[in-house]
């Protein structure tokens, strides 16, 4: 009998709880209200699951409980309703994946216009490249990093000259216009995360990742990594400013060019990029013994 | 009894009781726990063959690169290698033959040559290793390197804990066994010929 | 390699010490009763982890032994453990072992030597695990998902060593779970009794035996991955590692794919919560059934469940993967497979309300247990909903609803059925009879406690909170409020976490001072209820090895004299 209550006032105190909880979606800032619908018709079927189910239990620990001369009913199976109820619970799905399936089938078109933005990271923090005026994003890879290009960026592709680096500022974004943010990672797995956004995606390194989305709101965010990454995990932030297309314009007017960078580095520091980009294939067979890294092991661990 | 109508028996009615003794026909459990381990190490080696193909680039739209492989040649040694095997095998196949007859001695003899003929492999494997290491195919040069090194000792691993089994089946003069070793045999040569048949082809 | 047949008493081990009776046992209710203690104190390490973590969590800053290292190093063993060295060990290693040979009528494991030797290659692997706390530098922090690169490179805690025992440990757990899953699933297929068809065999049977051949084709991917890993760590190949940044270095490695990882660790990883679910949802059917009187509700299609569950959670693993970078037109597929699973689970629960319905419901401390578990799983299995359904995920995913889905789903489920199956099975396996009223107290303490953990994570999760955060520190979006929520999770966490001792007392007091039990104390119908001795003797069945002529599901079956016939009752 305890239990029966007991379950019932959890049904009931859980959709309470649900009602009056000061915890729910931050107010979205992006295009992105098609997964918040998904989420929201997912939220009603579960949860009209979740109560039929429960309250069906509750009434049945009541109304069967064990009492003298009671006894259980003898049926091994009854096809009819078990087909019944499978046929039920496959249209609730499908009912559910339906509208997931349509958002992600946006999520990952991106549209023709969108504008480039690209977002770098490292142990622990964010960086940013612009693809300036030409809209394409030059050559990079971390096998170019030196300590004056530590965005890696090929310094002979011609594309990457007017890119334009923002190595310790905020993101910024014009309101309205639809971005690709293309995601690449120095070293481990990162995840770009703004919760006003909703979209988020790993950065991989060796690879490129990318999502897309329209800012929809003006304001500042902040960028979070959502992908453990090491001690600095919970520190690794950032900050997203979105903002009318004017004022963005004038921001990114005083933003620095891979170029002004090239053209203000000293001799040697212009050398140390070219070594790297002209080492194709840099360190791999050239460096590689039988076991490097155990001595290195052994040497840290010491 | 097929395995559906078993699945699909009303246990409870009292039409299920003529099916009550299905265990004479059962096969040994030596053999059952043999065949479910194969599908064990076939999963694995699978799964290493699909590793192997993604690392190579196979999937470069699923974002896995592939630019830095550089295949290893394949040198006459892996021919000879896996002719032994082929050897050791037929060996084994002789020897359980020889078992169902209940000749004894051919069994022993035929097992012993099997056994001998797969430490025989085994040394070949590492002379081949010995041969890569000598040309300058280390481990950590390249991908493909590490996929053949990785591939090779999980087989001999599986080698060695067949000779183990053999020799035990061996002292204990255990008929029974012989059959079930030359089972293995067939099953590690046919993974051998599998991976050498990736191994050459890529 | 005899079979152990019907009249067949010869391939018996038998043991003639006390050292090879208890310690170097090669009997299976001995060697189950190795296990489960060796997973429990291993779990306990787990638990005492999770204390700290919510230490941490609810008072950030009040405890500066807790640094973000060590945050870390706790989250990935606690995670790591309470999967792997707790929930598939007790579970497989533990009633596995026990239960199988009993409810088929066996006297043995086919291959009990094997068996042996899996329960201390287990031993060594927990062993292995261990030292990762003294080795320098710690266990590894990288999360209990070892994600490389960060799990071998610098900016990772243990990243030398811990990462090192943990990958070896690991290996060693899955040679180990291999002799014993080979086994299990040869034993099902061997070593039934006369009579014992296989749609005669109790669900808890079905649920052991599906999830064993699961871990049998899910677990080489673990082995190969850490296999693997453990090359890039210590021979330095790049089978995962692709050229990075490290300490300001430039490494060596070159081209590896941190992807390939993932999709190993998930081919393994999915499979894995359902190796650990089945056998609780086997288990959980016949304590229901016991419990309630009742036949268990559409046995045959509760097997196809099963099944159906076990072959369809290999074509599902990537949903884990929506947010990692892969290429996101598999979500689609994986999306679907997902879902399309949610159809048979669903069934599950169908059927185990259409058990209770119309029953005899005795509400024993075992039932409360099983009762539990049906509310917790249908809560943590519709928030499943929301994670494989792609669009969604990806919100949610890396954070606190992802943490309260799989704890309700996989954690406190799982928990719940076994908390239940000692109850049950406890007087058979000891002869002793537990403490009723200490038994009522843990099991209310523990169904609300975990319930007040894990309801409001979901609603942080929805918030964006994310997991693996040492402290929350200053972001615009976490309200005020989100602290005194983590603070009230930890008090929650620190009572369910206190009322464990509850259950040891009475387990422990009772070993000793508990009341005799009855050999059949719930009036059950199968096998194992129905041995000679209690506790089971070596051998089991005596001189004569059972015949079975019905299903495990008799109960009241009406015109039969009492509310359960055994399943050794001849039909009239």
């Amino acid at each position: 009998m305890p239990i029966a209550i007991a379950i019932a006032l959890l049904v009931f105190g859980s959709v309470a709880f649900h009602l009056f909880s000061p915890w729910w979606r931050t107010p979205l800032a992006s295009n992105w209200s098609s997964i918040d619908s998904a989420l929201d018709v997912t939220l009603w079927i579960c949860a009209a699951a979740f109560v039929l189910l429960n309250l069906f239990l509750a009434w049945v620990l009541i109304r069967y409980r064990h009492r003298a001369g009671h006894r259980a009913h003898y049926e091994p199976e009854n096809s009819s309703l078990e087909k019944r109820l499978t046929i039920w619970t496959a249209i609730a799905v499908a009912g559910l994946l339906a509208p997931g399936l349509v958002a992600w089938a946006k999520y990952v078109s991106v549209p023709q216009e969108a504008a480039i933005v690209e977002a770098v990271g490292q142990q622990w923090q964010w960086a940013f490249r612009y693809p300036g005026p030409d809209g394409v994003l030059g050559a990079a890879a971390v096998k170019y990093v030196t300590p004056d290009n530590v965005l890696g960026l090929d310094p002979l592709d011609p594309f990457g000259r007017d890119d334009l680096l923002v190595e310790a500022g905020d993101l910024h974004l014009p309101i309205g216009k639809p971005v690709k943010m293309v995601l690449r990672s120095k070293d481990v797995l990162h995840d770009f995360y703004v919760p006003e956004f909703r979209a988020k995606m790993d950065l991989v390194p060796g690879i490129v990742t990318y999502f897309w989305m329209t800012p929809t709101k003006t304001g500042t965010f902040d960028i979070l990594c959502a992908e453990l990454c090491g001690t600095g995990h919970h520190e690794m932030r950032g900050k997203v400013v979105v903002e009318s297309p004017k004022a963005f314009a004038n921001w990114q007017a005083q933003q620095v060019s891979f170029g002004q960078i090239l053209a203000d580095a000293p001799p040697a520091a212009l050398s140390a990029m070219l070594v790297r980009a002209s080492a194709c294939s840099v360190p791999g067979q050239a460096i590689a013994t039988a076991f490097p890294t155990a001595n290195d092991i052994i040497r840290s661990a010491r | 009894m097929s395995i559906l109508a078993r699945l699909t028996e009303k246990s409870w009615d009292a039409s299920s009781d003529s099916e009550i003794d299905n265990r004479p026909d059962r096969p040994s459990a030596g053999a059952v726990g043999l065949i479910v381990y194969f599908a064990v190490a076939m999963v694995m080696f699978s799964l290493l063959t699909a590793a192997y193909l993604m690392r190579m680039g196979l999937h470069a739209a699923m974002g896995h690169s592939g630019e830095d492989w550089v295949p290893m040649p394949d040198p006459p040694l892996l021919w000879i290698n896996s002719a032994i095997l082929i050897g050791s095998s037929l060996a084994w196949e002789v020897a359980r033959r020889a078992a169902m007859r209940d000749e004894r001695r051919q069994a022993a003899q035929a097992s012993f040559a099997g056994a001998a003929l797969g430490l025989g492999f085994l040394v070949g494997q590492w002379l081949l290793w010995r041969h890569y290491q000598a040309a300058g195919y280390y481990l950590s040069a390249n991908p493909a390197n590490a996929f053949f090194y990785l591939l090779t000792a999980l087989h001999g691993c599986h080698i060695i804990g067949g000779l183990v089994a053999a020799g035990r089946a061996l002292v204990a003069r255990n008929l029974r066994h012989t059959g079930l070793c030359a089972l293995y045999w067939h099953f590690l040569l046919l993974v051998w010929l599998l991976l050498a048949g990736l191994l050459v082809s890529t | 390699m005899a079979t152990t047949l019907a009249d067949d008493l010869r391939p018996l081990h038998h043991p003639h010490s006390w050292v090879t009776r208890y310690v170097w046992s090669q009997d299976h209710k001995v060697i189950a009763i190795q296990y489960s203690c060796t997973a429990i104190s291993i779990g306990l390490v787990a638990l005492v982890l999770s204390a700290l973590m919510r230490l941490q969590l609810g008072f950030p800053g009040s405890f500066p032994a807790i640094q973000p290292d060590n945050y870390l190093q706790f989250v990935s063993m606690h995670g790591m453990i309470m999967v792997v060295y707790l929930l598939t060990a007790l579970l497989l290693g533990g009633f596995g072992n026990y239960l199988i040979p009993l409810m088929i009528g066996a006297r043995d494991m086919v291959f009990p030597f094997v068996n042996m030797l899996s329960y201390w290659l287990y031993l060594l692997s927990v062993i292995v695990l261990v030292t990762g706390f003294f080795v320098p530098g710690g266990p590894t922090g990288a999360g209990w998902t070892l994600y490389p690169p960060q799990a071998i490179s610098e900016g990772t805690p243990g990243h030398q060593w811990g990462i090192v025992t943990m990958l070896v440990s690991l290996a060693i757990f899955v040679v180990a779970f291999t002799m014993g899953g080979l086994n299990y699933v040869t034993t099902v297929l061997q070593a039934r009794t006369k009579g014992m068809t296989l749609m005669r065999m109790p669900l808890s049977v079905w649920g052991i035996f599906t999830a064993s051949v699961m871990g049998l084709l899910a677990f080489p991917a673990l082995f190969v991955a850490a296999i693997m890993m453990l090359f890039d760590h210590l021979a330095g190949t790049s089978f995962f590692m692709p050229t990075m940044q490290s300490m300001g270095r430039i490494t060596p490695t070159e081209g590896g794919s941190p992807l390939l990882f993932q999709h190993l660790f998930w081919f393994f990883g999915h499979p894995e919560v359902y190796i650990v679910a089945l056998p609780a949802f086997g288990i959980v059917s016949d304590l229901i059934s016991v419990h309630a009187r009742r036949n268990i509700f559409g046995y045959r299609m509760m097997v196809w469940a099963i099944v159906i569950i076990g072959a369809l959670s290999f074509v599902v693993w990537a949903h884990h993967m929506y947010v990692s970078g892969m290429n996101p037109y598999f979500g689609f597929f994986f999306a679907t497979s997902t879902l399309v699973i949610a159809v048979p689970t669903a069934i599950k629960v169908y059927n185990w309300l259409l058990t209770l319905w119309r029953g005899d419901i005795h509400l024993r401390v075992p039932m409360l247990f099983a009762i539990a578990f049906i509310f917790t799983f249908i809560h943590g299995g519709l928030s499943g909903l929301f994670l494989g359904n792609v669009s969604v995920d990806v919100p949610l995913s890396d954070t606190f609803f992802v943490v309260a889905h799989f704890h309700m789903v996989m954690g406190v489920s799982p928990v719940l059925v076994i908390f239940g199956a000692i109850y049950h099975w406890y007087p058979k396996i000891f002869g002793r009879m537990w403490n009723e009223t200490l038994g009522k107290l843990h099991f209310w303490i523990t169904f609300l406690g975990v319930y007040a953990i894990f309801l409001p994570m979901h609603y942080l999760g929805i918030l964006g909170v994310p997991r693996r955060y040492y402290a929350l520190g200053e972001t615009a979006f976490i309200p005020q409020s989100v602290h005194l929520a983590n603070e009230w999770i930890s008090i929650a966490a620190l009572i369910v976490f206190a009322a464990q001792g509850l259950f040891f007392i009475n387990m422990i007091w009772s070993l000793f001072r508990g009341p005799k039990a009855d050999p059949n104390p719930w009036g059950a119908a199968s096998l194992e209820w129905l041995t000679p001795d209690t506790p089971p003797a070596h051998g089991n069945w005596g001189a004569k090895l059972p015949v079975v002529y019905r299903w495990a599901y008799d109960y009241s079956v009406p015109g039969a004299p009492r509310d359960f016939i055994p399943q050794t009752e001849p039909r009239a």
